[in-house]
């Protein structure tokens, strides 16, 4: 077997290139909404968030409902919830991380628990298999992703600027409670589409860790999220490859490649800085 | 400046102070303000007037609630009871006009952003959502860094600033903004002393245009000579007026109560390492060398 069929062959079966896209698109959304997570210290909300989506899996798939309605039901209202309880000043944002989504997914087990046969669509949902997506699955995951990159192109500068210094962004007018409210939204619309990607478990990983890669090179935000962007869409490609060559878990294989990615980065990047250590300067 | 009389507070000073023009119309003024943290009090019963082109400095202990007052001008902060009047309507409701320089120590200065990016952020208010910075803001963000004297280090990260350049940086997003109104949180802590010169200097320029300028410091040989009013708070206004109310012993011992151990012949210490109330140590103050840099 050459090289060129390899490569080519897998793409003979529409199952692989349907998979293929939406790797790329979950990963290139992860990635730009993640770059966000990763500069306001929301790696535990994301992992949070996928946990929390798993009741509304459930109960769509109980109830026949589509379940990427039940998934953005129950992760976006977990993100809120986090959003007002955490406003309130009563309890840090971790406790109330830690307390809601472990209520939630112990409610998804809880639920899981009581359907009477096994459902194969639940562990791919906790696990993700791409390959199984349909063409229609494929549609509306790409339809989910246009809103959450049209809401972060429209209001880039206003997520900046209170990421950035929320404070200064409150006093010059900005609305940054809803600003906040809005990422929350964001990062749980982002779930809600890897979810069939990844699965519930690893989603944090394809959230956080490209944007924390690009965070190691990137030496302004426009760079961050256009090199988090392009590691997110590009790590699935060889990640799915290296699963059917393998025939590895999906998600698992994909994650792997961006964590190995990262892992090298790291490597490359503190020994540059090894290298030639530059002092900040002085006045 | 003017403090309304209060008759119940015997340390009060009865009369108006200050030395600012009279004529000039009132910027900023505060009303029977009480305000705290959730159901701590911070400042209490707060009446406080600044005029238009005023410079004036807030002192205080740590903890006393310097930075809760800018709070309250800013609107980021919203009073239990009385009102806060900013550019002639409640605060908050011209923030456009508002520029705000947060504390150093509450800025993440790993943050991937160049100067030329954080001066920018203070024309996004007025571009509002979807609408990307053009060649008149262009022309504004490049004026601001020239007027700090940061034109040539644009395109650097401010992780790579020292504690000056960075608060330079942080001055061109407020003069970017073009507002009217400058609160400073601590803007020449940490910093070395031709820089602090340079800072005032152009504040002090600015609030000559007509802009008016408050800031917090804790250092009160910067406020007198860099400011020309003072409100002195320590959970409530305790005096303000001219800038060189502070080398009164009796204002003093107003400000910093038990802290001040006056020696006699004009020789006083202020013991302020006992933080009232900021366990976050939110109020350190680092110098040059260890400043805020990771």
């Amino acid at each position: 077997m050459n090289l060129q069929e390899t490569i080519l062959d897998p793409l003979a079966f529409p199952f692989f290139v349907r998979a293929l896209v939406a790797s790329m698109i979950v990963g290139l959304v992860c990635a730009t909404v993640g770059s966000y997570m990763v500069l306001r210290g929301l790696a535990f909300m994301g992992d949070a968030l996928s946990h929390s989506a798993f009741p509304g899996v459930v109960v769509a798939y109980i109830v026949k409902a589509p379940l990427y309605f039940g998934a953005s039901i129950a992760a976006v209202g977990t993100a809120l919830a986090i959003g007002w309880l955490t406003r309130q000043g009563r309890l840090r944002t971790d406790t109330a991380i830690g307390v809601l989504f472990a209520a939630m997914f112990a409610l998804g087990i809880f639920l899981f628990s009581t359907i009477p046969n096994y459902v194969g669509d639940l562990f791919g949902f906790l696990f993700g298999n791409v390959l199984g997506i349909g063409f229609g699955d494929l549609l509306s995951l790409t339809a989910l992703a246009a809103i959450v990159l049209a809401s972060v192109l429209v209001f880039w500068k206003e997520l900046l600027y209170a990421t950035f210094d929320p404070l200064g962004a409150a006093a010059s007018g900005l609305p940054v409670g809803r600003l906040d409210y809005l990422l929350l939204a964001l990062i749980a619309l982002t779930i809600v589409i890897s979810l069939q990607a990844v699965g519930i478990i690893l989603v944090v990983a394809m959230l956080i860790t490209p944007a924390a890669t690009a965070q190691l090179v990137a030496r302004s935000f426009g760079r961050l999220v256009v090199t988090a962007a392009a590691i997110g869409a590009l790590c699935p490609i060889v990640g799915l490859y290296l699963s059917y060559w393998l025939n590895s878990a999906s998600g698992a294989t994909v994650v792997l490649v961006e964590s190995a990615l990262f892992l090298v980065v790291l490597a490359v990047t503190g020994l540059g800085a090894r290298l030639r250590r530059p002092e900040p300067e002085t006045d | 400046m003017t403090v309304q009389p209060k008759p119940a507070r015997a340390w009060r000073d009865p009369q108006p102070e200050i030395g600012c023009d009279d004529d000039s119309p009132t910027i900023i003024s505060l009303c029977g303000v009480n305000v705290g943290y959730d159901d701590r009090l911070a400042l209490e019963d707060v009446d406080l007037q600044v005029p238009k082109g005023a410079l004036v400095a807030v002192v205080g202990p740590n903890g006393g609630g310097k930075t809760t007052l800018l709070k309250l001008i800013a609107g980021v902060l919203r009073p239990w009871t009385g009102t806060v009047e900013v550019l002639g309507a409640p605060a908050g409701r011209h923030a456009q006009r508002v520029a705000y320089v947060p504390q150093a120590e509450l800025v993440d200065w790993s943050f991937p952003v160049s100067v030329w990016n954080v001066a920018m952020m203070g024309r996004y208010p007025r571009l509002g959502p979807l609408r990307y910075p053009g060649r008149a803001d262009r022309e504004a963000v490049a004026a601001a860094l020239e007027r700090v004297g940061m034109a040539d280090r644009a395109c650097s990260t401010i992780g790579a600033l020292s504690g000056g350049q960075r608060r330079r940086a942080f001055l061109a997003r407020a003069m970017a903004a073009e507002a009217d109104l400058y609160l400073l949180d601590e803007p020449v802590t940490g910093v070395d002393l031709p820089t602090q010169e340079a800072i005032m200097a152009l504040m002090a320029d600015e609030a000559d245009r007509g802009k008016t300028v408050v800031a917090t410091t804790h250092d009160l040989a910067a406020a007198t000579r860099h400011f020309r009013s003072i409100v002195a708070v320590n959970r409530c206004v305790v005096a303000s007026g001219p800038a060189d109310l502070v080398t009164d012993k009796d204002v003093l011992a107003r400000i910093y109560g038990p802290h001040l151990l006056v020696l006699g012949k004009g020789i006083g210490i202020i013991d302020d390492s006992h933080h009232h109330d900021d366990p976050a140590g939110r109020e350190r103050h680092f110098h040059e060398d260890g400043g805020g840099r990771p």
